[in-house]
């Protein structure tokens, strides 16, 4: 009986003590967390452009280096010979620049954010869907692009553009762009296709074993097909959607739903389901079509002909990176031609730097992936952050912000 | 010299209090910051709200993630599958661990034991990636093990869906269920059985009346294991669950775009143990554990 009054006072006691902690740690994060309230205020007022947030760039020069650097990047953007010992850029860097590799790979831009939210990572390769919330996140500083060589060379088309950019103050080093391609197997398949429409149509002959990426970015994909095939909604951009447009997409993705037999985030999945043949057709990366390729699968992929979701993916550097030199380093590093030209052919995408087309082993490879010319770029829309204030420049409706596009999302998985 | 031990030993002999408090304060710390500490922040966080543009977490009381939760339909749809799934792996798991074990502990010689525990042990010694994976190509629709055991019998597979998450659960977690099952059977006296031959009883009746009261305890335990193991999955779901998804894929999803909502979901688990809990409480088996 007394042990047991003992032991309810101490968790009483315990649980005032903890309650008082939890007001106190509260109150104190709030209070130090000016840089949310600063952006609520950014992204409330529509039009007005807000202050480019993070602080200065690097002034430089770039000195000797701290020893290592901490990067969180898509799969095949940073390899060292660990998953295929042919390719290979992590160790010359390593052995040049004295800065040790620490790399973590991530399947979606949410995953990126996050784990950019929780620190100690210097450098990140996010898509157009993430910058934006990297930058008024705070998360990323200004690039100082005089202290990056490699800059000069990059496709003019490429540089300062609205993922990349605010105010005119550069935030990153572009890294290279690519379309989000239709993949089948050819086993399941056997006519070649160029549409979308086998992967939404319910009456699709794939029915049950059609694939699809799991993020919410995905409902852009749908908005592309509409765009193309019911041209009455008006969609002009696919990251800008109002209420009645969102519908229209979100219906599509609940009927396709029935078409499909699993979605994937995790591509090494996405090419074990395509190369057993689990998975007949689906939006897919090249890397995976050649990943899948290459271990003897059957599959073969494609730009699809109604346009198609895309990246284009940017080098950037954590706000309060502690090794802001070796930083400089790998930016510089992986957007200089020779580099940039292993990276693209490696994960099969155009490269950001114009010189890199001299030094892919495949003397075509920039005509094949479209790295100069600008008509084919046309009807791929680079991944971006819908927010409230339409990004196609309407200012008559309210388009759906990408919180509520992951509610969304969510709910139709669920 | 043995003075100073005497009055060294008797310090802490007259402070009983300080005693108990040296011993208690790290483990009670634990407790108290570390893990209630997380699910309170997890609970005050449930009811924030997320800033649109950035997805960061914005301080503002309100109860729209609770409104959300229980007004569309896929969410709540999405809590009784997940209960059901932990329903159906807790069940399995009982009916594959109870012979299973009473053979282990009642009929098999007594120096296989320790064999056969090992034996049941060998596969936590596997990393849960590998069995997960393992059972994504043992399930794979028409090439995989299991399609092909069924073909002959013109059956197809489970393929991957709910039926492949409820498998893999069910083999992920079932050494759970063994070890406190067998625990509680080896501990059953023979002079109970015994007892219950010599009034009569045949083994049926011995099972119903002796054994099961027996074991009763035991088999909660596991269920505890098995059932909240399950509930909180969804690895398992991403890999052999095609597109059904858990709770836990809710969370996972969410906890990007909206942090607030997602622990809005993630206290529903745990509201959910604390129900199955309470239930077990009612029936006196938590008593003598």
């Amino acid at each position: 009986m007394r042990a047991q009054r003992l032991l309810k006072v101490a968790t009483v006691s315990a649980s005032a003590i903890l309650l008082v902690a939890a007001c106190g740690g509260s109150s104190g994060s709030s209070s130090s967390g000016s840089a949310s309230t600063g952006s609520a205020a950014a992204s409330a007022g529509t039009d007005a452009a807000p202050a480019a947030p993070g602080g200065a760039a690097y002034a430089g020069p770039v000195g000797a280096g701290e020893g290592q650097v901490n990067i969180l990047a898509w799969p095949g953007y940073v390899e060292n010979g660990s998953t295929d010992p042919k390719v290979d850029w992590v160790t010359q860097f390593e052995k040049d620049s004295g800065c040790k590799v620490n790399l973590k790979t991530f399947g979606t831009s949410d995953e990126a954010v996050k784990l950019m939210q929780g620190g100690g990572w210097d450098v990140v390769s996010a898509s157009g869907d993430a910058t934006l919330r990297l930058i008024y996140g705070d998360l990323v500083q200004p690039v100082n692009t005089d202290l990056v060589p490699s800059y000069a060379d990059i496709f003019p088309d490429l540089k300062m553009q609205k993922f990349n950019s605010v105010n005119g103050v550069a935030y990153g080093i572009p890294h290279g762009r690519g379309a989000n391609l239709i993949m089948w197997n050819t086993d399941k398949v056997t006519t070649p296709l160029d549409s979308w429409a086998v992967t939404f149509d319910p009456n699709s002959p794939y029915k049950g074993a059609v694939t699809a990426y799991d993020s919410p970015i995905f409902i852009a994909d749908a908005a592309v097909y509409l765009m193309a095939t019911q041209p009455e909604l008006g969609i002009k951009d696919p990251y800008a959607l109002d209420k009645t447009q969102f519908d229209a997409a979100m219906a599509l993705l609940t009927q396709q739903k029935d078409l499909i037999s699993e979605y994937w985030s995790d591509y090494t999945k996405a090419t074990q389901a395509f190369e057993s043949g689990s998975t007949a057709v689906g939006t897919s990366w090249q890397v995976i079509e050649n990943l899948a390729e290459a271990d003897g699968g059957h599959v073969a992929a494609a730009k699809a002909k109604e346009g198609a979701t895309g990246w284009s993916d940017t080098w950037m550097i954590a706000k309060d990176t502690p090794n802001i030199n070796c930083a400089y380093k790998w930016v510089d590093y992986i957007a200089s031609p020779s580099v940039n030209a292993q990276v693209a052919e490696w994960f099969g995408e155009a490269p950001s730097n114009a010189k890199a087309c001299d030094l892919t082993s495949d003397k075509n490879f920039c005509t094949t992936y479209h790295a100069g010319d600008t008509e084919y770029w046309k009807d791929v829309y680079y991944w971006n952050t819908p927010t409230t204030a339409c990004l196609d420049g309407r200012t008559d409706v309210q388009c759906i912000p990408y919180s509520e596009w992951g509610t969304a999302w969510s709910a139709l998985r669920s | 010299m043995t003075t100073t031990t005497a009055t060294h030993r008797g310090f802490w002999y007259r402070h009983p209090g300080l005693r108990l408090g040296g011993l208690l304060t790290a483990p009670m710390a634990w407790l108290v910051v570390v893990y209630l500490g997380s699910l309170a922040a997890l609970f005050l966080t449930a009811f924030y709200q997320v800033d649109d543009f950035t997805g960061q977490v914005v301080r503002s009381f309100s109860l729209k993630n609770f409104q959300t939760l229980f007004t569309t339909s896929a969410y709540y749809q999405s809590v009784f599958r997940t209960i059901s799934i932990a329903l159906l792996v807790t069940i399995l798991c009982l009916v594959i661990a109870v012979p299973l074990s009473f053979f282990m502990a009642r009929v098999a010689p007594r120096s296989w034991r320790p064999v056969m525990v090992a034996l049941v042990l060998t596969p936590l010694w596997a990393s849960y990636l590998v069995k997960v994976y393992a059972w994504r190509s043992m399930l794979q629709p028409e090439s995989g093990v299991i399609a092909w055991f069924l073909k002959p019998l013109g059956l197809d597979g489970p393929g991957y869906g709910y039926i492949g998450i409820v498998i893999t659960l069910t083999y992920l977690w079932l050494p759970y269920m063994i070890l406190p099952v067998y625990a509680g059977l080896t501990r059953l006296p023979d002079s109970m059985l015994d007892a219950s031959a010599d009034l009569g009883a045949h083994s049926g009746r011995t099972f119903r009346s002796i054994v099961i009261p027996m074991i009763f305890p035991s088999v909660v335990a596991g269920s505890i294991f098995t059932f909240s193991l399950s509930l909180g999955d969804y690895i398992t779901a991403q890999i052999v669950g095609g597109k059904v998804t858990m709770l836990g894929n809710v969370v996972q999803q969410t906890y990007v775009t909206n942090l607030p909502f997602a622990a809005a979901v993630a206290t529903l688990p745990v509201v959910i143990i604390l129900l199955y809990l309470l239930a077990v409480r009612k029936t006196g088996a938590l008593e003598n554990v």
